[in-house]
């Protein structure tokens, strides 16, 4: 049996397609785990699923208009509604989590009708599910998809690294913050653009529907355990790379799709952590 | 003592309409000033001002230039989000530095040693590595005073800063604030607590509904007019609570 699937597994990876997916899928988990902790920890987990929205609307219309890559369009669409979700959580007269569903479940409807009324292939459904739940689109990469994704990827987490400090900054307490000189707003601006870049690059993997779950699932699992907010940081990207990892592998040998076989892997990892919490807080008390 | 501030009949506000007018008052190096109001009078509007987040809308606020924005390490009041956050007692209190690194994607040698030096200072390094959620309330109000003070020396600008402590923990925050008073560091502390602020601060600054009442030495205060109306409310108030224990 396992040799069987040694066997397989092999024959897989002399595809070079196996080896991009591989490639696109860790980085992808890589980055989604980043910025995490921070969106999690602001209040602002349902942006990343209002924005994925957006980029599955993007996405009508990017296949609307014919182009051959939608990344042209996708990208800047999902940035500035990124840019639009946090004013409009700042300002109060519409609260942010109404104004995160008003332009979900708005752009998701608009993609949905415009996919419907100019068609773009004969199989309407199967676009949908794929672009909503992720498919074996991963498994279809062309070479410049996994260079694009290289380079998107070394951008967020390079623009992590180098504004780490005040990132945490800023998510721990904007006021003191801004009290002391720091202009916040420009950070705030920084993680939605960095939220934004990454829902668009996981877009491909996990599909828009699930890629909330991506994003928080890790940093979730990682708060459990650890203490200090670096601790969480190594904590969940190790995590998110290896469930990605895990499921990949899985979706391969047991034909399971691949997104939501890594979000299930994802589930899995959180209750295992949860239930170690317990456990320890019981024998410390 | 060199003068920190001078405000001359300053108006705050929103968007032009006034929350708080008429202010009157002076700041100078080793006060400690207690801000007295009830809510909703304006102290957080004078707050923003303060820390120059917020232009009056009138008024003169005189400041020497050495003085510029920044130069307040400010204690704001605990949020939501702070409650479980997982986060060091060392990350947080450096993160007061972040202010001197400009661009710098990171803290140098010297705002390392600062942030050391300041948990020496309060008392706090045998927390450095422990997590701020699991820590008393006493404690993280030390954490973040460290933080304010990694990020300005001189003038510390705390809001209500006890709120949520009990009786013990308390005293221990306002003997641990005379002692940095008395180190030198100029206190502004906003409270409604008017025992507490009567018996620590040298000045006291009053805001009444929408004007200031009273503008001057604590002692002057307690024998003033408003200074005696809320010494009885304050003595009133605490008979009553005591009796309902």
């Amino acid at each position: 049996m396992t040799g069987d699937l040694a066997a397989k597994l092999q024959l897989y990876f002399s595809y070079p397609f196996v080896w991009y997916a591989l490639i696109v899928g860790l980085l992808i988990a890589l980055c989604s785990s980043l910025l995490g902790v921070t969106l999690v920890l602001k209040r602002f987990s349902y942006i990343g699923d209002g924005l994925s929205h957006v980029a599955f609307g993007a996405m009508a219309v990017a296949g609307l208009v014919g182009l051959t890559n939608d990344m042209y369009i996708v990208l800047p669409i999902t940035v500035i509604s990124a840019i639009l979700l946090l004013r409009t959580g700042q300002n109060a007269k519409i609260n942010g989590d109404a104004a995160i569903a008003m332009i979900s479940v708005g752009a998701l409807a608009v993609g949905y009708m415009l996919m419907n009324i100019f068609p773009s292939s004969a199989n309407i459904t199967g676009d949908v599910c794929t672009t909503l739940f992720g498919s074996t689109s991963i498994l279809t990469l062309k070479e410049t998809d996994v260079i694009v994704c290289i380079i998107m990827s070394v951008v967020v987490i390079a623009s992590f690294l180098l504004f780490y400090h005040k990132i945490f900054a800023v998510t721990f307490d904007e006021n003191f913050i801004r009290a002391a000189g720091v202009k916040a707003n420009v950070y705030n601006l920084l993680i939605a653009v960095i939220t934004a870049f990454i829902i668009v690059l996981a877009m491909n993997l996990v599909g828009s529907l699930l890629i909330s779950a991506l994003i928080i699932f890790p940093a979730l699992s990682a708060m459990r355990v650890f203490k200090s907010f670096r601790g969480v940081i190594i904590c969940s990207a190790v995590i998110s790379v290896f469930c990605a990892g895990t499921g990949i592998f899985t979706s391969i040998l047991c034909g399971t799709p691949v997104g939501s076989t890594i979000v299930a892997a994802d589930m899995i990892v959180f209750f295992v952590f949860w239930g170690l919490s317990v456990l320890v807080r019981r024998k410390t008390q | 003592m060199g003068n920190l501030l001078h405000c001359k009949d300053i108006v705050l506000g929103y968007e032009g309409k006034a929350v708080v007018s008429g202010l009157n008052f002076n700041i100078s190096e080793g006060d400690y000033l207690c801000i007295l109001g009830e809510n909703g009078s304006g102290k957080s509007t004078l707050i923003k001002a303060l820390l120059g987040l917020n232009k009056p809308l009138s008024g003169m606020m005189i400041q020497p230039a050495a003085m510029k924005a920044g130069d307040i390490g400010y204690l704001p009041q605990q949020t939501a989000i702070q409650r479980d956050f997982p986060a060091s007692v060392r990350e947080i209190v450096l993160s007061g530095c972040l202010p001197k690194c400009g661009l710098r994607p990171y803290y140098n040698k010297d705002e390392k040693k600062l942030a050391e030096d300041t948990m020496k200072r309060l008392g706090i390094t045998e927390l450095a590595g422990r997590c701020y959620r699991e820590l008393s309330g006493g404690q993280q109000q030390r954490v973040l005073i460290a933080r304010a003070l990694c990020a300005a020396q001189k003038v510390l600008l705390l809001d209500e800063p006890v709120t949520g402590l009990d009786p013990k923990a308390q005293n221990e925050l306002y003997e641990l604030i005379a002692e940095l008073n008395k180190s030198g560091v100029t206190i502004i502390m906003v409270s409604h607590d008017f025992a507490a602020a009567t018996r620590y601060a040298s000045h006291i600054l009053h805001i009444g509904a929408h004007c200031q009442l009273f503008f001057g030495e604590t002692a002057d205060y307690l024998a003033s007019d408003v200074g005696k109306i809320f010494a009885e409310r304050d003595t009133h108030e605490r008979t009553v609570t005591e009796d309902d224990r």
